[in-house]
């Protein structure tokens, strides 16, 4: 058959799905290795307990962003997402444990689940539809704050904090917690129904309806499972900080977004991985550890160099689809 | 497949899949008119006709994609309702596409078991073994390649077996492959056939959709031809004379008098002996091989040819729309730099292309908008768009083509489509090209406004423009045409001018066996 | 296909094309009775000047927007665009106001000519294309500024945010100026025609023999100098070159109004009168708010219900 040239070209295409795939893990070991030597505090454990404390919240984040993508999709509410759900967190500590975490997750679900339904139903574009929630939950948010005035506390004594401020074996609660949810994000993506759903929906949403594919459910699903994560996110953030911070989550959904690319999952959909996104969080928070260590230099470098490398990294992404059409 | 079971499936077994009387309208058009059609197990159906025969109208009825205004589908004898195409397929009606419906960058496993992967006791994914399954599987198929691998990876022609063998293992009953054959190399070709044989020996019934004739009659048990919505031949292959399909397929039966008059073409043109454009060994893409044609000065140069000739290919590649490995094309003696649309347009080569939705129209923009665009930099001193210019140019041609229209600044998808057509004609003539190819000029358009379109080919050509005519319709062709270069599957075959020029002789060109036969 | 669901609902496919042609401006026009009937002070010079100024950046580089949106992309971009000619502007005050307003829009200019090529010549998506400048563009303004506030006393720079000529603010004139040249640009110049058609069918665009590269290149290079433009007023108004603060979602504030203003999103026409009165609407709808005291929690929720039904709406009509 056409053994020779489907040969070749896979050889090929093959060596350019390891760079767009583990680029980025390359990348992140030898900025770590280069870290490292170059700066004495760099390998001190506790600057990498909280290099990985930083990393978990918005890897919890870019988790349900991964899916999103995938499937070919974009939530451009999360950033508002998070906040609102630290918002929520901190008023519901007051009530209990159960409240703190319930009542944001319940919200935000709800937000992911109407975008969901406005996507999926009526065919508006993720983009402007997501973009319309942004606005909204951080009106509400706003709304919930007396406009940004009120800061809820979380009482020091409140269970809930252990969240986001225990330690087990020195490291901190939400990096075991966000392992855990990598882990079964990783079992949902790959190892069921669903999760093939989703590739298929990203990869051809046309061919998908044909095989018969819950399309639409799937994509309701999509868009609540990232408005919960992104409420979670803001859960453990609340537990961490102990109050309900309002100013934060602003531009998120760009980390974000620029986090699961660089971490190997194509814009367009149908392709990416839960680890490779777990390595894009890392590598930008050595980024981040980085430029805090050399310390003269601006800390604004941080987004240059995330902008710049989210530009080579779809820039790779383009040049092989287009090799791959020739 | 050989006579004697073809007639025992036939007289033997009831039909698995059945149109009755089925009728579809669109606005404006009748695409299926009263089609009746039986598919019986084990039988490979050919169903042929041009574009906008209602095959794939048809097909979308089989497969609940559309469904019937009058008529009824029955599946197994029984009357069906297909509301989505998922409902045909869980009745074991399954289609591949020509653009294969699947998902490029899942895996080629991932593919074969999409919505039915086989699950651990847990309820997982259970990839081991559905690696396996999909590689015992696929090895029917000829395909040995890593099921893991990305689908992409692999040629179309693969593409297309893991798409049937998909469509098999979820219990299909029906295949309905449309033009599978299209984007094969002839050993891909062969496994498919080897596949066909199979399926055909369990009793899996198929539809081929496929224009090449040589296919048809090597996998092929009966036929049935559409043509404008109706069915015009049903009936066993192997004793209907290709040339006889051919002809019904075209619609024109050989006997009948071409001096009927059914066109509006004129006399032959006087043609000047140098030709002004020469495109030489056009090849690409593995749809066209070496193809030359010329075209003089006053010369309408007929294309003829089935669906999938590269006669479009042919048009596009002239103008620089189609990638080119090999060839080249001279105006005058020079060659036109290769893939620069605007520089051919300037030369003056203008393409009327084949899709007017896709390729023509601009539907938010009005008639005057509509017939300027190519040539508005020249009508646009310092960029500035001058209305009282294009005002001029627009009457002009509105005028002399007798366009429809409210007015100049009526939207142009608010026109009917011989309207539309006659825009388009009037943006490439704005530009004052020498050298015109036109793409299935009268396709879907009126009676009355095709007359109107041949004429004015006819006065453009006596004008002294060159142009080159694509046509479904024989007719046309034969009547518009000073000369006629025939191809097949993208090559050319023969070519005919003068006396020589007739039906027949057209017909035999383009039904004649392949030499180096697959 | 018109024609069947033209017969089959009229009034409703009537209603709807008439909501997407002139819903922005009956929108405004109620908004404005309803102020003038139940505001208190609302009908004053001094309201409508605030009311005015307020909208002019949004409006300056929702104009851009519009033109990137006809062509059926998008420009996350201009929010950082603002913020890197806002920084760019205390470095070269010194070289006299003029000087500092060309650097800074050519800064602009080279923006979007890194963003169109991208998406142009490489043909990567413009949501993308746009997204790594967006989030790179601002860090880059910060590095230029040392993240920091820079105060701005130049009196002439100062003119231009809050300046009158003729008792119009100076603010004022340069969007409507603007706005007025976009509207040439798109109806009379064969680039605007060339744009349209671009956007409504790329394919035939490409075939008819337009230069669709640049002039997919072109609007983003405008997108970026208006963008441009609009950092240099913020920074006047306010006194101050802050690069951190300046243009912040500015890209959803203009997208707002293109989107409210009758542009659809899929590409192929541009409405320039309807952007100036979507980002007049937008900001009537904030002040109305205020000035009932309801915050601005309430003005963001509102907003979101605003783009919701406005890509409703397109969607209907672009449908059929």
């Amino acid at each position: 058959m056409t053994a020779t040239t489907s040969q070749t070209s896979a050889s090929g295409a093959a060596f350019a799905g390891v760079l767009q795939r583990q680029g980025a893990a390359v990348v992140l070991v030898l900025g770590i290795a280069a870290a490292w030597f170059a700066f004495p505090h760099f390998g001190t454990a506790d600057n990498l307990r909280s290099l990985v404390l930083q990393g978990s919240f918005l890897a919890v984040i870019a988790l349900g962003m991964t899916f999103v993508i995938i499937s070919g999709g974009i939530d451009l509410s999360v950033g508002s997402n998070y906040a609102l759900g630290g918002v929520l967190a901190a008023y519901g500590a007051q009530y209990g444990l159960v409240v703190a975490i319930l009542l944001p997750l319940a919200v935000c679900s709800l937000i992911g689940f109407v975008n969901g339904v406005l996507i999926a139903r009526t065919g508006m574009a993720p983009f402007i539809v997501t973009l319309a929630s942004l606005l909204f939950a951080r009106g509400l948010l706003l709304a919930l704050t007396s406009e940004g005035a009120t800061t809820y506390k979380v009482d020091p004594g409140s269970a809930f904090l252990w969240l986001g401020q225990g330690t087990i074996f020195g490291v901190g609660v939400p990096v075991y917690l966000t392992l855990i949810l990598f882990a079964l994000g990783g079992l949902l993506l790959r190892r069921t129904r669903f999760g093939q759903s989703v590739f298929a929906i990203g990869g051809a949403e046309q061919s998908a309806l044909l095989m018969g594919l819950p399309v639409a459910r799937t994509k309701i699903s999509l868009y609540t499972l990232s408005g919960a994560l992104a409420g979670f996110a803001g859960v453990l953030t609340a537990a961490y900080l102990q109050s309900g911070v309002t100013v934060i989550g602003v531009g998120t959904e760009l980390d974000t977004i620029s986090v699961v690319v660089i971490g190997g999952t194509l814009l367009t959909g149908g392709a990416g991985t839960i680890i490779g996104t777990l390595v894009g969080v890392l590598l930008r928070t050595l980024i981040q550890n980085v430029i805090n260590q050399i310390g003269t230099l601006d800390s604004n470098y941080q987004t240059v160099v995330s902008g710049a490398f989210l530009l080579v990294v779809v820039v790779i992404q383009r040049l092989l689809a287009r090799s791959r059409t020739r | 497949m050989t006579a004697a079971t073809e007639e025992d499936v036939a007289m033997t077994t009831a039909p698995v899949l059945e149109v009755a009387g089925v009728t579809k309208r669109f606005p404006g058009t009748l695409a299926l008119d009263d089609v009746s059609f039986a598919l019986r197990p084990g039988e490979v159906h050919a169903l042929v006709g041009e574009n906008g025969a209602g095959k794939s109208t048809l097909i979308k009825v089989l497969t609940g994609v559309y469904q019937p205004d009058e008529g009824e589908v029955r599946h197994l004898g029984e009357p069906v309702t297909f509301k989505r195409p998922i409902d045909a397929q869980r009745a074991g009606i399954s289609t591949i596409y020509q653009e294969v419906n699947l998902v490029p960058l899942m895996s080629i496993a991932g593919n074969v078991f999409l919505g039915r992967e086989p699950r651990t006791k847990a309820g997982l994914v259970d990839w081991s073994k559905m690696y396996a399954d999909a590689r015992e599987l696929l090895k029917g198929y000829g395909i040995d390649d890593d099921v893991k691998r990305p689908l992409h990876t692999l040629g179309v022609g693969a593409q297309q077996m893991v798409a049937l063998a998909r469509a098999v293992s979820t219990d299909a009953k029906v295949v309905i492959m449309d033009e599978p054959t299209s984007s094969l190399e002839p050993r891909e070709v062969e496994t498919l056939f080897e596949v066909l044989n199979r399926l055909h020996a369990e009793g899996i019934a198929i539809v081929y959709v496929s224009h090449r004739m040589d296919e048809l009659y090597r996998v092929c048990d009966s036929v049935t031809v559409l043509r404008d919505g109706r069915v015009v031949h049903s009936g066993p292959l192997a004793t209907l004379p290709r040339i006889e399909l051919v002809s019904k397929m075209l619609g024109r039966e050989i006997k009948q008098i071409r001096e009927e008059g059914v066109t509006a073409f004129g006399e032959e043109h006087d043609v000047e002996r140098e030709p002004l454009l020469k495109a030489e060994n056009l090849s690409g893409m593995r749809k066209l091989h070496d193809v030359s044609v010329s075209i003089r000065p006053g010369e309408v140069v007929g294309l003829a040819g089935l669906l999938g000739s590269g006669r479009s290919e042919t048009a596009r590649a002239i103008v620089g729309a189609f990638p080119l490995d090999g060839g080249s094309v001279l105006l005058a003696g020079k060659p036109l730099k290769k893939g620069k649309i605007a520089a051919a347009m300037r030369a003056g080569i203008a393409l009327l292309a084949e899709d007017r939705k896709t390729d023509g129209i601009i539907p938010n923009l009005s008639v005057r908008e509509n017939i300027v665009l190519a040539a508005l930099p020249t009508l646009s001193p310092f960029g500035l768009v001058s209305k009282a210019k294009q005002d001029k140019v627009v009457k002009i041609f509105m005028d002399r083509l007798r366009i429809k229209a409210a007015g100049p600044e009526q939207k142009v998808s608010e026109l009917s489509g011989g309207n539309q057509q006659k825009v388009l004609l009037a943006r490439w003539l704005a530009t004052g090209p020498k050298i015109l190819l036109l793409d299935e000029p009268t396709r879907g358009i009126d009676v009355g406004a095709k007359a109107e379109v041949q004429a004015l080919i006819d006065e453009l050509a006596q004008e002294g423009l060159g142009v080159l005519l694509i046509s479904s319709e024989l007719e046309e062709l034969i009547d518009g045409s000073d000369r006629v270069v025939v191809l097949r599957d993208g090559s050319v075959v023969g070519e005919l001018t003068g006396d020589r020029i007739t039906e027949e002789n057209v017909l035999t060109a383009i039904a004649a066996e392949a030499d180096n036969d697959v | 296909m018109s024609s069947a669901t033209l017969t089959k609902a009229p009034d409703r496919a009537k209603v709807t094309a008439w909501l997407q042609n002139y819903g922005v401006y009956l929108a405004v026009v109620v908004l404005l009775l309803f102020n003038i009937a139940f505001t208190e002070n609302f009908l004053s010079a001094a309201n409508f000047r605030t009311q005015l100024v307020q909208a002019a950046p949004v409006c300056i580089v929702a104009l851009g927007m519009a033109l990137v949106i006809g062509t059926e992309g998008i420009d996350l971009s201009v929010g950082s665009v603002m913020a890197i000619s806002a920084a760019l502007i205390p470095l070269y005050l010194g070289a006299g106001p003029l000087t500092a307003i060309i650097v800074a829009i050519i800064a602009g200019v080279v923006s979007g000519l890194f963003s169109g090529y991208l998406v142009a010549y490489l043909g990567i998506q413009p949501i993308i294309a746009t997204l790594a400048l967006l989030v790179g563009g601002r860090g880059l303004a910060l590095v230029i500024a040392h993240g920091q506030l820079v105060q701005v006393r130049n009196p002439e720079f100062l003119e231009l945010g809050t300046g009158d000529f003729l008792g119009v603010p100076v603010m004022v004139i340069v969007a409507g100026v603007l706005a007025v040249l976009a509207g040439l640009v798109v109806q009379r110049t064969t680039f605007g025609r060339h744009l349209v058609a671009v956007g409504g069918n790329r394919p035939a665009s490409t075939l008819a023999g337009l230069p669709v590269k640049r002039v997919l290149i072109s609007v983003y290079v405008i997108s970026g100098a208006l963008a441009a433009v609009a950092g240099v007023l913020a920074t006047s108004r306010l006194g101050a070159s802050d690069p951190s603060d300046v243009g912040l979602l500015m890209e959803l504030s203009a997208i707002t109004a293109v989107v409210v203003g009758g542009t659809p999103l899929t590409g192929g026409r541009v409405r320039v009168l309807g952007t100036v009165f979507g980002a007049l609407l937008m900001q009537l709808v904030q002040a109305t708010l205020i000035k009932h005291n309801l915050p601005d929690s309430t003005a963001q929720m509102v907003q979101a219900a605003i783009i919701v039904v406005a890509v409703y709406v397109a969607r209907e009509r672009s449908s059929r």
